[in-house]
């Protein structure tokens, strides 16, 4: 069964002998929401700009819904975009910005009117529709920019950083919003992000791209419990990573030295003896022990607490391990610690439930 | 602060009282010697009279105001289509000799276009270098007869008034958001359908003006018609200038004078009202 909406194989492009996008391959499932999630600068907008048309490929091809579209102009690709400057038309009120597309094509005047008003409704402008674009705040901008892409009923809707230029509560409320949206309409999203944290909250798969290339792609939980490697890691969320030598393998556990201390591991990836490995373990996978909570320190690291950092729900701490090294825990409130007292220079013990860290080898 | 406001004030002074001096009293004489009778002797005649307003009506007159709008407008039309596609691409253009090929629009300002209608002169005259070129090359077999006729009148026009018409032209479409333009293409706007709906209404401030800027001159611009329309090609600027330097019918000459400011301003006030319109148009 064939369901993807947009497949890309091999694609590669430069600008100025500098390699943009490095053979790029990337199946796109109809009605899906998919996150290009990278720092600036990383490629993802080009790849974009690939899909609508407005750059052509180096090599590579582009399949939208079962025909290669190279050569095709932007206009007959039946595809849209909401762009980051949203780019609505000053001169035409809200009402013609949303119609502008339907207009282009030859659809009768009743049928235009009807469909106007349907995207207005949906975004809920259907009372500013007269409004030119200047007399509209960040918000209702980008709604436009929505409705009017959203209106023509695209096989594929782009967004480039649609949200990066409204304020956070605003973009808060447009990440429920448009996520809303896609499930109602069951367009395909190709969402364009710098920021994770809206990546992991919106997205039903995201490819997370760096200097060109697609690291890792799957589902938000997946990237994020499960990074395939260290940058992928790194970019998305806070990670805290250790140099591991490995001492000892039986079949599932591993014998491991982290910061000179011996501890117990899952072996899940099967791992040889002596090898060199990463741990990491994120933040809130870690647990601050006061030293007068524990008697059995074993799987545990002693550490002292630098800083404590009250962030309402939860403890955000700096914790110095013996090696010098800094390395940051978030506690939350719960039953068992409804406290949370710590004291700078105070001494803890820490810890991760087994099996919640990850092991990367050596690249 | 004082002394900014000061200085303000000091400017806007300055340019009230240029204003007052150069436009607003020789406008106020004029419609006053345009309300008197003229005498041969004396210039004017400290009379009273509508006759000069009443002459306008004269078909002759009238004649000779189509002619000019005519042919004002087809000037305009002209320079609109030359000067466009060039103000387009001069400001589309991404190299560091963008100053220099500005400059070198506004270079011809710097002599006088008297003299530069004189050079059109030798340019379009049965033995002038245009004709000598089209033979030497054998494109036309008989010198072409340009000189002297209304075609030879509108090169002129459009020759002398087209940087009037790249300048604002120019102005405006630099301003122009290029990522409309890719917006209107995503849509599903062809390349024409772009232009219509988006690239025209953004630059209609700027055609506007230019259009303005052009048809006032052309209008007026009595030495052009002279040197290159022969006395065959009456204007309504050699019309003033004969009946001040000729005739010496000055309240004549200054009632067409007002005649044509009316009008001109009746063309402006239409263009106030449509460029603030354009305006609140503008990106933020």
């Amino acid at each position: 069964m064939n369901d993807d909406i947009i497949k890309i194989q091999g694609l590669s492009k430069h600008y100025h002998g500098q390699k943009v996008l490095d053979n790029i391959d990337l199946n796109i499932v109809r009605g899906e929401f998919l996150t290009l999630l990278g720092p600036s600068g990383c490629g993802k907008t080009t790849l974009l700009r690939l899909i609508s048309g407005f750059e052509n490929p180096d090599s590579g091809t582009v399949i939208i819904n079962g025909h290669d579209v190279a050569g095709i102009p932007p206009h007959q690709r039946h595809v849209n975009t909401v762009f980051q400057s949203f780019a609505l038309f000053p001169h035409l009120n809200v009402f013609e910005n949303i119609a502008f597309g339907l207009r282009c094509q030859n659809i009768s005047t009743p049928e235009i009117n009807s469909r106007v008003r349907e995207a207005l409704r949906m975004v809920k402008l259907s009372e500013l529709s007269q409004r030119k674009p200047h007399q509209l705040s960040g918000g209702q901008q980008q709604r436009v920019a929505i409705a009017r892409a959203v209106v023509n009923q695209p096989l594929v809707l782009l967004l480039d950083e649609p949200l990066s230029s409204l304020d956070y509560g605003l973009r808060k409320n447009m990440q429920i919003e448009l996520k809303q949206l896609q499930r109602q309409l069951g367009i395909t999203f190709i969402f364009v992000t710098h920021d994770q944290e809206e990546a992991l909250s919106m997205s039903d798969r995201i490819a997370v791209v760096q200097a060109g290339r697609i690291e890792q792609i799957g589902a938000p939980r997946e990237i994020y419990e499960e990074p395939i490697n260290l940058r992928v890691a790194q970019f998305i969320g806070q990670v805290n990573i250790f140099d591991t030598d490995i001492i000892e393998i039986n079949d599932k556990a591993l014998k491991v030295r982290i910061e000179g201390r011996e501890l117990d591991l899952e072996n899940r990836r099967g791992f040889r003896a002596d090898q060199h490995i990463y741990t990491l373990i994120r933040p809130e996978d870690i647990k601050v022990w006061d030293e007068t909570e524990v008697t059995d320190t074993h799987n545990m690291l002693p550490a002292t607490v630098e800083q404590v950092i009250y962030k309402g729900s939860t403890v955000d701490l700096m914790i110095r391990l013996p090696s010098g090294r800094l390395i940051a825990a978030t506690e939350f409130f719960d039953e068992d610690d409804d406290t949370l007292d710590y004291e700078r220079g105070e001494k803890v013990w820490v810890e991760w439930y087994p099996g919640w860290e990850v092991l990367l080898p050596h690249e | 602060m004082n002394s900014d406001r000061l200085f303000t004030r000091f400017a806007i002074g300055i340019n009230a009282a240029w204003l007052t001096l150069f436009a607003l009293v020789p406008i106020i004489l004029i419609l006053i010697v345009s309300f008197l009778k003229p005498d041969p002797n004396f210039f004017v005649l400290m009379h009273f009279s509508p006759r000069s307003y009443l002459t306008l009506i004269n078909p002759i007159y009238l004649k000779v105001f189509a002619r000019s709008l005519l042919l004002a407008l087809i000037t305009a039309g002209c320079c609109l289509c030359i000067g466009y596609p060039f103000a387009f691409i001069l400001a589309q253009l991404k190299t560091r000799f963008k100053p220099l090929l500005l400059l070198l629009v506004i270079i011809p300002f710097w002599t006088s276009s008297l003299l530069r209608s004189y050079a059109m002169v030798i340019l379009l005259e049965a033995h002038g270098i245009l004709n000598s070129f089209l033979l030497r090359w054998h494109i036309i077999s008989q010198p072409l007869h340009l000189l002297y006729t209304n075609t030879a009148v509108l090169i002129g026009l459009v020759y002398c008034l087209l940087p009037f018409m790249i300048l604002p032209l120019y102005a405006n479409i630099e301003k122009l958001d290029l990522r409309l333009i890719e917006a209107a293409r995503d849509l599903g706007a062809s390349h024409l359908q772009a232009f219509g709906k988006v690239i025209i209404p953004l630059t209609l401030p700027g055609i506007i003006s230019g259009t303005v800027l052009v048809l006032l001159p052309a209008m007026t611009l009595f030495y052009i018609p002279d040197l290159l329309g022969g006395a065959k090609s009456l204007l309504l600027g050699n019309l003033i200038q004969m009946q001040f330097l000729y005739t010496g019918n000055w309240p004549q000459g200054s009632a067409v004078s007002i005649a044509l400011t009316v009008l001109m301003s009746l063309l402006l006030l239409l263009y106030l009202r449509l460029i603030p319109k354009a305006q609140r148009s503008q990106p933020l």
